[in-house]
């Protein structure tokens, strides 16, 4: 923390409990690869946060430690309110979309899953998709869609559910620019609509500095936490952050972690 | 994803090129053994073939149909089984690892010298054996294709129902029964074939005569009394058959999968 000081002043986050809790965590594979190691990292309830980091360095597995997918070699993961862990929503780095199944029951899912009827879900579903603008898709399958409509799908197959936390593992990493600036802008609003927690995993500055209100950049060999830094911008941001001078710095300054984090 | 029209599919070169390679063939055969005079219990030029068939036809056909009776049966057997023991063995590893051998062992043995044993055990039912013949010969591709399937499910969909708590059932039904259905059409589209083989080739080794014999025995009395002509009449039925039973299945692998496999996809699409 203490390189972002320069940058950091009070942010609401920063006064509430943390969601989600990592103390000393490490994760080694079977193979002997150190995926994590001594891990320390807290959630904030409500909290935008984006890990940032190189291929290999451990991103992905915090989200599928956090996300119950597999379990910590050494150290603690805690949830401080435990019925969030129930309320938790996955958006994976390809959509991951049941390709026989149609935009509907592809959002469906989740509730199917945990054993609603068709009829008690109507509704919930047709609200999520119309949440990330797909209504009139309904009937389409995973195929027809564009790679940013079919993210789309994912993202409301996650929110169908009404989540507290969203774990998002590079979501837009295969789209393009115009694509993933959009689908940015409506995660964003829907954060801030929905009030959820959420921790997004990206490689990318921009992305990560536009959308967060926290960003951790991680290193490699063995994955580790290298710095955490508050991007105290007010919501809702736009063009005019992008361009502004203070962005540049945030991004300058996680750009300098990122390259340490590489040695 | 308009519907072309039916002219417009038979004159497409998907059906345009095999259907020239198979006019330039039949030609060349008929010039052959008209340049060379072959006698026709040699080689019997096209028209000759064509001929019996058409003189033979109530006789042959009845034949064709006693095959396929006990191909059918024989292939929905195997679809059956190969499918239920495929998922059997997805659900306990253990059955997978204790049984998976034999399977193997039952599709390297050759029919040919299992097939007398076969027939003399259960020579009471003489239907039964035959089918019995078939299904090992149909039975294998579907069940290692379909197991291959069941377990070649996305990493990330696995990890989606596990997120959502998805019983064993549900992971099943939703999950890894559509995963593995397009190698489990691709295993009834080479077991089809198979079955039929097996078939003609138990009724080969049976030798059944009377009035309920199949085609094979049709076949194999033809080459012993030199009616090469006729022979190849039965031939081109069972070729007929295998050719159709082929067709059927691409169409239903086709009707089932043309929303969302890659396999089924028009590629101008």
């Amino acid at each position: 923390m203490t390189s972002s000081s320069a940058y950091s002043s009070p942010t609401p986050f920063q006064d509430v409990a943390p969601a989600i809790t990592l103390d000393r965590v490490s994760k080694v594979y079977p193979s002997g690869t150190i995926a994590l190691q001594d891990v320390d990292l807290s959630v904030k309830q409500g909290e935008f946060l984006s890990l940032v980091g190189p291929s290999g360095c451990g991103k992905s597995t915090v989200l599928g430690l956090i996300a119950g997918l597999s379990k910590p070699t050494q150290g603690d993961l805690q949830w401080t309110q435990p019925d969030y862990r129930k309320e938790l929503a996955f958006v994976f780095q390809d959509s991951s979309l049941l390709p026989w199944s149609n935009v509907e029951d592809n959002v469906r899912l989740p509730l199917k899953l945990s054993g609603q009827s068709k009829k008690q879900t109507q509704q919930s579903v047709a609200e999520a998709i119309a949440l990330v603008g797909l209504t009139g898709f309904e009937g389409a399958f995973p195929r027809q869609l564009s790679g940013g409509m079919k993210m789309r799908v994912s993202i409301a197959r996650a929110i169908v559910t009404q989540p507290k936390v969203l774990l998002m593992d590079e979501p837009f990493g295969a789209l393009d620019e115009i694509t993933r600036n959009r689908l940015n802008e409506d995660v964003m609003n829907l954060w801030r609509q929905k009030r959820w927690t959420v921790v997004f995993v990206t490689h990318n500055i921009y992305e990560a500095v536009y959308l967060s209100s926290r960003v951790a950049v991680m290193g490699v060999n063995p994955g580790r936490i290298m710095t955490d830094l508050v991007i105290d911008a007010p919501y809702p941001r736009s063009e005019a952050f992008r361009q502004s001078p203070e962005f540049g710095q945030y991004r300058r300054h996680l750009a300098q972690a990122l390259a340490e984090g590489m040695e | 994803m308009r519907d072309k029209s039916l002219v417009e599919k038979l004159l497409s070169p998907d059906v345009l090129a095999p259907f020239a390679v198979g006019i330039v063939f039949v030609l060349a055969w008929d010039v052959l053994v008209r340049v060379t005079g072959l006698p026709p219990y040699l080689l019997p030029g096209p028209l000759l073939v064509i001929q019996t068939l058409i003189e033979n036809w109530s006789e042959l056909f009845a034949s064709l149909m006693v095959t396929f009776q006990i191909t059918i049966v024989a292939f929905l057997t195997a679809a059956v089984s190969g499918l239920a023991i495929a998922v059997l063995f997805t659900i306990n590893k253990w059955i997978e690892r204790s049984f998976f051998p034999y399977a193997v062992v039952l599709q390297t043995t050759p029919l040919v010298a299992i097939a007398p044993l076969i027939i003399i055990w259960l020579k009471e039912n003489t239907f039964g054996a035959l089918v019995l013949c078939a299904w090992i010969a149909a039975f294998f591709p579907i069940l290692s294709n379909t197991t291959l399937g069941l377990n070649s499910v996305d990493r990330n969909l696995t990890n989606l129902f596990t997120l959502y708590n998805a019983s064993p059932w549900q992971r099943l039904i939703y999950l890894r029964l559509p995963s593995a259905l397009p190698y489990f059409l691709g295993g009834l589209r080479i077991s089809g074939g198979l079955a039929l083989i097996g078939a003609v080739v138990a009724e080969f080794v049976a030798g059944t005569g009377g009035s309920k014999s199949g085609i094979a025995y049709q076949i194999l009395i033809a080459s012993y009394n030199l009616q090469i002509p006729r022979m190849f009449a039965a031939l081109l039925l069972v070729t007929g058959l295998g050719i159709a039973i082929f067709a059927v299945l691409s169409l239903i692998s086709d009707a089932l999968l043309k929303e969302w496999h890659e396999s089924a996809m028009n590629p101008n699409q």
